[in-house]
C-alpha cells in the first residue's frame, strides 16, 4: 500500500466510523475520530496480524485501554478484513457482539476493555509472558489521556520499566480532552512526558494524524533497547470534522440526518485533496 | 388487609432517579455546607454539571480515578464533611470496592456512594458497564446500607436519609425516567419496605426501576385473572426489612423477586435465606439477571430476554398460581 493509500485509508475509515455510528444511534465519536490515524498505521503498516488466523502465538498483540472508542477498531478491522463490514449494520443491536466496546467476542479483539485503566497491565502480562517465551512479537496498547490518572496505569508504567518491557509500546491518545472538559480543567497531567521518563519509559512525541510520523514512532523497535517505549501522539478529539474539532459535546455525540450530511461532504473534500 | 383495586389509570411518569438525585442535593446544598459532591469525569452523567455551576466550592473533581474517589470522600468524611462520591454503579462498587470496605465501611467514615447508570442502565455499553455485583459485594460487608430507590419520591427520600446519617450509604440509582409508584401514601423510611399494591395471592419484592414492571404486572394479572398481588418497593436492600418479610409470607402465596443485578447474592438471595431460616416454605421464585454471559441490547432488550418485563412478570405470576 502506498502513503497515498494510507491517507485514503484514513478518510475512508473516519467516513465508515461516522456511517456506524450514525446508523446506530450511538458511539463515542470524537475519541474514535482522534485515534483512527494511530489504528490505521498500526494495523497497516506496523502490527504483524492474520486476519483469517487471528489466534496465532507469534502475532504482535494490540490492546485497546481507551476502550470506548470501539468505532474505530470496529471499522480498522473489517477494513482489514476480520470480519466483513457488514457486520457492523447490526452495531449495539440487540444480540449482536458489536457493542459499544471491544470484546473478544469480534475476531481480532485481543481484550474486553472499556473501564478505563485496564489495558495496560494486561500489556505488561503479556509483554513478560512474550519475554518468558523468548518470543519476539510486541505489544501495543492505546491510552486515552482522561484514562490516565487510573492509578492501575502508574502500577503498570513502574512494572513495564522494572521487568525491562521493551517490547511493549504504549501510545497516549492525547487530545487533551475527556468528557468533562479539558485534562487541565479536570486533572491536570503535566508534563507527561517528564512523569514517563521519569517512570523510566523511553518518550517520543508525534503528531497523531501525521501518518509517517507515527509509523516512524511505532514501527523501528523500541525507542530505547531495554525500555518500554512511550508514544505521545498529540491529536485532536473529533479530527476531520470541523465542528466536532476540540468540542467536548461529541465526546459520544450522534450526528443529525443534516449533520452527518455535513461531515459526509467535509471527509469527501478532503478526499479530494490527497 | 386487602386494599382492593390497583390504580386503573396509567402512572404518571416523572424523571429519571439520578436527575432526581442531583435536584435534591443542590436543594440541600444551599443550607448544609458540609455537602460535597466528589466526581470523577461524571459530573455529566451524574446530572450534577449545575450543581457545580452553582456551587463550585462544593464540589471535588478528582478525575477518572475512583478509587481515588473513595478514598478522597473518606478523608472528607473523616475530617467532618458530608461527601457524596459519584459515578457510574458498575466503576464504585467494583474499581473501588477496597476503599468501600476500608476506608469508609470498617474505619466508619460516613461517605456516601452514589451509583448511577446502575444494573443494565448502559444497555449496548457492555458487561464493563453493567453493575450486576453491587448489591452482593456490599452485603458482603459490615457497616454499609444499600439503598435502590424505586421512584423519584423514594430517590429524594434516599438521598436526604444520606445526608444526615451519621453511617455509610450506597444509593443505587438508574437513568431511565421513572413513574411515580404511588401518589397518595408518602410514606417513606429507611429499611422499611413500601408497599406499592396489596393482595394476598401473590407477592412479588422488587427494587429499583424493577418495581414498575412488577406493578405493570400485577396490575394485568389483577385486570385478567382476578389475582390480587402485594407489590412491595424493597428499596432498602440493606439492613433488609425482615420484619415485612416474615409479614408477607404469612399470607402463604407465592412470591417472586425482582432485580436489575445478577440473581446470585442479590435481592432475591437475600430474602431466600431469611426466609428459610425462619422455616417459611412459600414457593418462591427469584428473577434477576443470570449467571452467564449477558446478552447483549439496550437495558429493555435485556429485560424483556430475562423476564424482567410486565409480559414476563405476568406470565410468571400466571404460572404459579393457575
Ligand atoms: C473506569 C472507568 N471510569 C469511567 C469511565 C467512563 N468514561 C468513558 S470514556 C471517559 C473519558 C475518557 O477520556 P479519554 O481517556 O481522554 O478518552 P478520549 O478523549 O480519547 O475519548 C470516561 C470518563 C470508564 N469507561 N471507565
Ligand atoms: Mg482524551
Amino acid at each position: 500500500m502506498t502513503d497515498k493509500e494510507l491517507q485514503l485509508k484514513s478518510v475512508h475509515l473516519r467516513k465508515n466510523i461516522l456511517k456506524y455510528i450514525y446508523m446506530a444511534k450511538a458511539g463515542h465519536t470524537g475519541g474514535s475520530l482522534s485515534c483512527v490515524d494511530i489504528l490505521n498505521v498500526l494495523y497497516n503498516r506496523v502490527l504483524n496480524v492474520d486476519p483469517h488466523e487471528f489466534r496465532k502465538p507469534d502475532r504482535d498483540r494490540y490492546i485497546q485501554s481507551k476502550g470506548h472508542s470501539v468505532e474505530a477498531l470496529f471499522v480498522t478491522l473489517a477494513d482489514r478484513g476480520f470480519f466483513p463490514e457488514a457486520d457492523l449494520e447490526t452495531l449495539c443491536q440487540h444480540e449482536s457482539h458489536y457493542i459499544g466496546h471491544p470484546t473478544k467476542k469480534v475476531n481480532g479483539i485481543e481484550q474486553n476493555t472499556g473501564a478505563l485503566g485496564h489495558g495496560l497491565s494486561i500489556g505488561v502480562g503479556e509483554a513478560i509472558a512474550a519475554k518468558l517465551d523468548g518470543k519476539t512479537h510486541r505489544i501495543y496498547t492505546l491510552l486515552g489521556d482522561g484514562e490516565l490518572p487510573e492509578g492501575s496505569n502508574w502500577e503498570a508504567f513502574l512494572s513495564a520499566a522494572h521487568y525491562k518491557l521493551d517490547n511493549l509500546y504504549a501510545i497516549l491518545d492525547y487530545n487533551k480532552q475527556q468528557i468533562t472538559g479539558n485534562n487541565e480543567e479536570v486533572m491536570s497531567l503535566d508534563s507527561v512526558r517528564d512523569k514517563l521518563e521519569s517512570f523510566g519509559w523511553a518518550v517520543k512525541e508525534v503528531d497523531g494524524h501525521n501518518l509517517i510520523a507515527l509509523e516512524e514512532a511505532l514501527n523501528k523497535g523500541p525507542l530505547v533497547a531495554g525500555k518500554p517505549s512511550f508514544i505521545i501522539a498529540h491529536t485532536v478529539k473529533g479530527k476531520g470534522v470541523s465542528y466536532m474539532e476540540g468540542n467536548i459535546k461529541w465526546h459520544h455525540g450522534v450526528p443529525t440526518a443534516e449533520q452527518y450530511q455535513l461531515a459526509m461532504s467535509e471527509l469527501q473534500e478532503a478526499e479530494a485533496l490527497i | 388487609m386487602e386494599t382492593g383495586k390497583i390504580k386503573s389509570k396509567d402512572l404518571k411518569m416523572g424523571l429519571a432517579n439520578q436527575v432526581v438525585f442531583a435536584n435534591t442535593l443542590e436543594e440541600l446544598a444551599e443550607t448544609n455546607k458540609d455537602i460535597l459532591v466528589v466526581t470523577s469525569d461524571s459530573r455529566g452523567s451524574g446530572k450534577l454539571v449545575p450543581f457545580g455551576q452553582k456551587y463550585p466550592d462544593q464540589i471535588v473533581e478528582v478525575g477518572i480515578a475512583e478509587q481515588n474517589l473513595v478514598g478522597v470522600a473518606a478523608g472528607l468524611a473523616s475530617a467532618g464533611k458530608k461527601p457524596f462520591a459519584v459515578s457510574p454503579a458498575c466503576f464504585i462498587t467494583a474499581r473501588s470496592l477496597e476503599q468501600i470496605k476500608n476506608d469508609v465501611a470498617y474505619s466508619d467514615n460516613p461517605a456516601v456512594m452514589v451509583g448511577i447508570s446502575a444494573g443494565v442502565s448502559y444497555g449496548a455499553l457492555g458487561t464493563t458497564h453493567h453493575s450486576l455485583h453491587d448489591f452482593a459485594v456490599l452485603r458482603a460487608i459490615n457497616n454499609i446500607s444499600i439503598i435502590a430507590p424505586a421512584d423519584n419520591y423514594e430517590t429524594e427520600q434516599a438521598v436526604r436519609y444520606a445526608a444526615d446519617s451519621n453511617k455509610p450509604v450506597y444509593i443505587r440509582l438508574g437513568k431511565k425516567p421513572m413513574p411515580s409508584l404511588k401518589e397518595d401514601d408518602l410514606n417513606f423510611e429507611f429499611g422499611k419496605g413500601r408497599k406499592i399494591t396489596e393482595g394476598k395471592d401473590l407477592v412479588f419484592i422488587a427494587s429499583g426501576e424493577t418495581v414498575y414492571p412488577a406493578w405493570l404486572a400485577a396490575k394485568e394479572l389483577e385486570d385478567r385473572h382476578g389475582i390480587k398481588a402485594t407489590v412491595v418497593s424493597m428499596h432498602t436492600i440493606k439492613p433488609l426489612d425482615t420484619d415485612l418479610l416474615d409479614s408477607l409470607a404469612e399470607y402463604g402465596a407465592p412470591i417472586i423477586t425482582v432485580e436489575e443485578h445478577m440473581v446470585n447474592g442479590g435481592l432475591g438471595e437475600a430474602c431466600a435465606s431469611h426466609l428459610m431460616q425462619k422455616g417459611h416454605r412459600n414457593a418462591f421464585v427469584m428473577v434477576g439477571i443470570p449467571d452467564e454471559y449477558t446478552v447483549t441490547g439496550s437495558q429493555v432488550e435485556i429485560f424483556n430476554y430475562y423476564g424482567i418485563s410486565k409480559e414476563g412478570l405476568y406470565s410468571l405470576g400466571k404460572e404459579m398460581l393457575l
